[in-house]
């Protein structure tokens, strides 16, 4: 069985936990609506756009399939394009390996900081806190991970981690931590500050992080695309970069970057194209760092490969449009689900790549709605893969001895055993109809007694009619 | 670990596999019509809060003066290669010979002439090639004025990786994609110009 050493955030309550007390914080409610209705609206506009999004969609999901059908001759190549282009590649089965990696190159240059680009890899591996164990500052240089920083809090969504703080909270925040008391709220000013904070780090720091979003195997190129300019000052200034990307990231041709750079930006931020976007390939004479390290990360992801309904998860671009779109994020946020991933790719990312045991709740934090599937630029059919993963959670649960004894399981085995045959379910049906009684209501039974009630405390139940459909038609056909 | 994803694809293997771009349906060009091209270019870039003017070969020189004078700019940066008659006199135009870091970051901007533009999404490409120089002298300075030749603005987004392919060499260039003003979403999600990168974009199509 798999250890949550990753993902995970420690002692992170379940799913339904978290969720309660997310739904009482009126402000973070607030926050979470305006910021998700904004970007849905951004989205649905530049999407619309595109005469053929579908195609694009279709070509992503052929794609990232090519891929993980032949990621590891894709890997391979990978390596040998990078090394000819003058950098390293190091591969790392797990967090552990990855940053034991990072942080030994980082020593190697004698540099006691690290400027960071925004990476989601990283924040999976928890390497900012490794590298404090070795004695390495890390300074985050995207604006929202500065802000998550500064307050010490955790990210709540891939995107835009701060998505939970409004302008005054994070007006406030700068004002006592870069000792600005006359700052306002207005964002240009808060941008102009973060801009001056970090502009000495940029200049003087020779070491960065960063991670990728796409790296391309036949020529061995890494691509990391951004808004702020903080990707391009951490890929370009520093004398050495260590990239740390997982293996589903690589695109087999170059291009492939013509359909992804078209689905990533749309569905990400709602524009037609994002800022900044750095395409670099080994290193090069005169221009950037002279030393380049990829490491490429599995971390349970094999075994997501290994999986043929959950392989699909590994299309993930990361862009968030399955977050911004989810009733169920839009009203708890994204520190409820307790993983570096929320939402429903979370849902469905976590429990895979920890194990179904450490995340059991995740695959129950959705109503089945399908939005997420609509609006997946890579077609991931996350409704799906939730289902089977439910499967998993129970099938797991009952290889536990003490399953023999949970009511839950021992009522449904009994409800699968009396509704495999016509006899023994039209018994049950008119035993329903007549234990039923006290607890109807206008055709539906609000609360239910036992086991039903956990279910009728949240939603109603229809009652079983007076009349079944069976009934109804040997009625009919006796009439004939 | 390459041994465990070998043994992973074959056991998570569905048996729907589709082979990529045998069935690509997406559009690769627009229709060619050059001048609709241009104005949507035009157009796009100036929605990201960029702005953008036009004009001839003869004109470079000229029109830069011009905008450098509304900017207030007095010593801009440029690629060692720009051609000296883009440059007005007036103004003072420092070659990036290696300079420092600093004194690029002390420059009241850059001056640089780029790859190609993608009409569809307002992206200008910067390869390091002709009159563009090193990467860093296009993200220091607070200000950046990009000259763009009508004849290098591409329709679509796939056929500006199509071309690029065509002029790829070994060891490969550094590309840079440009699209507005640096800016950030991260403050409640709405669309800020001006952070880290220049915080001022001018763009000339030559024509």
């Amino acid at each position: 069985m798999k250890k949550p050493e990753s993902v995970i955030i420690e002692l992170a309550p379940r799913f339904e936990v978290g969720a309660k007390s997310a739904l009482q914080n009126t402000q973070l409610r607030r926050n979470m609506g305006k910021a998700t209705q904004t970007i849905r609206g951004k989205r649905a506009s530049v999407v619309d756009e595109l005469s053929d999004w579908e195609s694009l969609r279709v070509a992503g999901q052929h794609i990232k399939d090519d891929v993980l059908q032949h990621l590891d001759t894709y890997l391979v190549q990978l390596e040998d394009a990078i090394t000819r282009a003058g950098g390293h590649v190091h591969w790392a089965k797990d967090a552990h390996e990855a940053n034991e990696i990072v942080t030994r190159l980082i020593h190697a240059t004698g540099s006691k900081e690290i400027i960071k680009v925004k990476s989601l890899t990283t924040d999976e591996i928890r390497l900012n806190e490794a590298l404090e164990l070795a004695g390495i500052t890390a300074i985050e240089t995207d604006l929202a991970e500065l802000i998550i920083q500064l307050a010490h809090e955790k990210s709540s969504h891939i995107l835009v981690p701060a998505i939970h703080k409004n302008r005054s909270e994070i007006r406030a925040l700068f004002q006592k931590s870069m000792n600005l008391p006359d700052l306002t709220d207005e964002p240009t000013e808060l941008a102009a500050a973060a801009r001056q904070f970090l502009r000495e780090k940029f200049m003087s720091v020779r070491v960065a992080t960063s991670g990728a979003n796409f790296a391309i195997a036949e020529t061995g190129s890494v691509c990391v695309v951004e808004s702020e300019g903080n990707g391009r000052m951490c890929l370009t200034m520093p004398e050495v970069l260590i990239s740390v990307m997982g293996i589903e990231k690589i695109l087999p041709r170059w291009q492939d970057l013509g359909v992804f750079m078209q689905l990533l930006p749309r569905s990400s931020t709602g524009e037609r194209m994002n800022p900044y976007t750095s395409i670099w390939t080994g290193v090069h004479a005169n221009d950037g760092p002279q030393e380049f390290h990829l490491v490429l990360l599995d971390n349970g992801r094999s075994d997501v490969l290994a999986d043929a309904v959950g392989r699909q998860t590994l299309h993930c671009i990361r862009c968030s449009a399955c977050i911004n779109v989810c009733p169920v994020y839009e009203r708890t946020g994204g520190h409820a689900y307790g993983s570096v991933y929320p939402g429903p790719i979370g849902a469905i990312l976590t429990p895979q790549l920890v194990g179904t045991a450490h995340a059991d709740s995740l695959p129950y934090a959705s109503s089945l709605c399908g939005a997420c599937y609509d609006v997946c630029p890579v077609r991931i059919n996350i409704p799906e893969v939730l289902v089977h993963l439910r499967g998993k959670v129970v099938a797991e649960k009952q290889t536990q001895p003490q399953s023999w004894f949970d009511g839950e399981n021992l009522g449904m085995k009994a409800m699968a055993a009396t509704f495999a045959h016509r006899s023994t379910y039209e018994l049950a049906q008119h035993a329903g109809q007549l234990a039923q009684w006290p607890f109807v209501q206008e055709g539906y039974i609000e609360h239910g007694p036992g086991l039903l009630g956990k279910w009728t405390a949240m939603r109603d139940f229809p009652a079983i009619p007076p009349q079944s459909f069976r009934d109804w038609w040997r009625e009919r056909q006796r009439d004939e | 670990m390459l041994a465990k994803i070998r043994t992973a694809i074959n056991t998570g293997d569905r048996g729907d596999f589709h082979e990529a771009h045998t069935s690509a349906t997406y559009i690769t060009n627009d229709d060619g019509n050059i001048a609709v091209r241009i104005e949507l270019f035009a157009h796009r870039v100036a929605e990201y809060k960029a702005w953008v003017g036009r004009c001839t070969t003869e004109g470079i020189a000229q029109a830069i003066a011009e905008r450098l004078t509304i900017r207030g700019k007095k010593r801009m940066v440029i690629p060692v290669d720009l051609p000296a008659g883009w440059l007005p006199a007036g103004i003072e135009f420092v070659r990036d010979t290696q300079l420092d870091r600093t004194v690029i970051a002390g420059m009241d901007g850059v001056l640089s002439g780029a790859a190609l533009g993608i009409a569809q999404t307002g992206t200008i490409v910067l390869d390091g090639g002709a009159y563009q120089g090193r990467r860093m002298i296009s993200l220091l300075p607070d200000y950046h004025l990009c000259i763009i030749r009508a004849q290098d603005i591409v329709g679509v987004v796939p056929e500006a990786f199509a071309l690029l392919a065509t002029t790829m060499q070994i060891p490969m260039q550094p590309y840079t994609f440009i699209s507005g003003p640096s800016a950030t979403s991260d403050i409640e999600l709405n669309r800020v110009e001006g952070v880290h990168g220049p915080r001022t974009l001018d763009v000339f199509i030559v024509e």
